[in-house]
């Protein structure tokens, strides 16, 4: 992560207008490039830089443990601590008894199996579903009712029926996981496809560019920072929905939503909270991912992957 | 229409200050009109009669504004000269192709660079990458952004988009160039600087031009001719020849003669306006 502090433009933008060839140039210039390290390192020590960056974050994660104590020591009878185990026993039961941590690691990878999986089934399927709808009015008015549809629809209840159908397994994970991360996707990318501006629309007319060339050149492009936009509401979407498809379908590799089920009848708290732990890390992961994939995409042209001064 | 040779070859070097080039006396063209409108009237769905019977010639060589009051169809009778719109009635002449327009806003896809939205309309029509960066570059040192050529919009000041928007409608070899108020959103200072810069450009190549804005001393400044439209309705009302021979100076705007052409048109406005 960088962090630009106020004076990080001031520096580069003195350089800038001190080369550039005419006044109006320096207006321009103002704004460093894209990409530049910031000028701001001779500035300010790292150490003071690092601790004004992690010190807000660590203090909330100290303020977090002392709760979580509290509750465990104070709060609770020694009865009823298996509600909150003490942090330290969640770490050494979970995570460093290595046949508890492997056991949850294998689960973590056949979801995250599962995740991936639905949410490429999603994104294909949606970007291809929102590019149909965008190129003709009457594909968007006979589809888009039946995705708002399915977006109402709980997807939990369907699935008994979606369990007779392709059974108990893989299969039916994947679909319920690619069923509950697609509408993000459609809504997002056709939000996109529809963002672009009329008179760059009248250019492309005016060049008498074609549908596949204005799609591409044009649309396409434009939609970029919706799609990724519904691609990270989607990736967080399939992580819940492979969890969640763990609880029904529980044929073949236990994920970690099996083996949270599983912690929480044999009342072992330590293993469960480190399940969760992990299961929101691998969100997180996704999340990352998917924003790391977005700022490096349109980190030349749009606003929201551009440095933001301090 | 018939395809006519263009004039200014495209390798020539950018023109550097002012070109005096022989034309003729303004007004009156010995060669037939590129662009023609006859009788023009535009109603749109919903009942808005934007432009009234509105006949107009613009010949090559010729630089005509237009200024009225906002709504007066201005706009749309530019979008009937590319085509982008078919008038209620009457009929319009004009190239098929070599139409440069140039838009309110710069209207540059913004994850494109200079260089490759410059080059964008020669892309959309296929010409070979070296023809098309051939041409974008000599456009891009035509309007004077040499070395800006990797920037993105975001990173360009609004008088340097406008540039960039001006020198991609160069890439097309304009025969007819419309403007919609191209400088509206540029500070006064740029502004005067781009009128130059464009009645440069325009006594480099021998386009045919309509140029729609708010501003009677611009209108005054760049063109032969000054025409004058209503409220809407949108109708001619007043046709102003414009003495000053080109090339002209900034020194012009400060001229009496200047001065009183501009009131004369601003009095014939504030008549239509009401």
């Amino acid at each position: 992560m960088t962090i630009t502090t106020p004076s990080a433009t001031t520096p580069s933008a003195a350089q800038a207008a001190a080369v550039s060839p005419r006044a109006e140039a320096a207006a321009g210039a103002a704004r460093p490039a894209v990409g530049e390290p910031a000028l701001a390192g001779g500035q300010t020590s790292w150490p003071r830089r690092t601790a004004a960056t992690a010190g807000p974050p660590v203090a909330v994660f100290a303020a977090f443990c002392g709760l979580w104590y509290l509750v465990s020591y104070v709060a609770l009878t020694p009865r009823r601590r298996f509600l909150l185990p003490p942090l330290h026993e969640v770490i050494r039961v979970g995570f460093l008894d290595w046949g508890n941590f492997s056991d949850i690691l294998r689960g973590l990878g056949n979801t995250t199996q599962v995740a991936l999986s639905g949410f490429a089934i999603a994104s294909a399927v949606g970007f291809t579903v929102a590019v149909l709808m965008a190129q003709t009015r009457w594909v968007e008015r006979s589809i888009y009712p039946y995705a708002v549809a399915l977006q109402t629809l709980p997807v939990l209840a369907m699935t008994p029926l979606v369990g007779l159908w392709f059974g108990f397994g893989l299969t039916s994970r994947i679909l319920i996981c690619s069923v509950l991360s697609l509408f993000p996707i459609i809504t997002n990318t056709l939000f996109g496809l529809q963002s672009v501006e009329p008179s760059q629309r009248d250019l492309f007319a005016l060049m008498k560019a074609g549908r596949l060339a204005r799609l591409w050149r044009l649309e396409l492009p434009a939609a970029l920072p919706g799609i990724l936009t519904g691609l990270r509401t989607s990736g967080g979407l399939a992580v819940i929905g492979a969890i969640v498809a763990d609880f029904f379908f529980r044929q073949g590799q236990p994920g970690i939503g099996r083996l949270l089920d599983i912690y929480r009848n044999a009342l072992e708290t330590e293993r469960l909270y480190a399940a969760i732990f992990c299961s929101s890390l691998l969100g997180l992961a996704l999340f990352l991912l998917n924003t790391a994939v977005t700022k490096y995409v349109l980190r030349n042209w749009h606003a929201s992957a551009q440095r933001k001064p301090s | 229409m018939t395809m006519q040779a263009h004039e200014r070859s495209p390798g020539e070097p950018p023109a550097t200050g002012q070109v005096t080039i022989p034309r003729q006396p303004t007004g009156w063209p010995a060669e037939p009109p590129v662009l023609s409108f006859h009788d023009v009237d535009m109603v749109f769905r919903g009942g808005v009669h934007a432009v009234d019977q509105v006949s107009l010639d613009v010949a090559p060589g010729e630089l005509v504004s237009i200024v009225g009051p906002s709504g007066c169809g201005k706009s749309t009778l530019l979008r009937i000269a590319s085509g982008l719109q078919a008038p209620t009635h009457g009929s319009v002449t004009a190239p098929d192709d070599h139409i440069a327009y140039v838009f309110q806003d710069p209207t540059l896809l913004p994850w494109r660079n200079v260089l490759d939205n410059v080059a964008l309309c020669s892309q959309l029509r296929r010409e070979p990458k070296s023809e098309r960066l051939r041409k974008a570059q000599a456009a891009i040192d035509m309007v004077g952004l040499t070395g800006f050529e990797k920037r993105y919009p975001n990173q360009l000041s609004g008088g340097m988009r406008m540039r960039t928007s001006l020198a991609r409608a160069l890439t097309l070899d304009p025969r007819l160039f419309l403007f919609d108020e191209p400088f509206g959103a540029i500070d006064e200072i740029t502004r005067e600087r781009l009128n130059g810069e464009l009645l440069r450009i325009f006594s480099g190549s021998r386009f045919a031009g309509l140029f729609v804005t708010h501003s009677i001393a611009e209108a005054v400044f760049l063109s032969s001719r000054v025409v004058v439209m209503s409220a809407r309705p949108g109708r001619i009302i007043g046709e102003f020849a414009v003495p000053f021979p080109y090339p002209r100076t900034p020194r012009l705007r400060a001229e009496a003669e200047f001065a009183a052409l501009t009131g004369q048109i601003g009095e014939c406005l504030r008549g239509g306006a009401e």
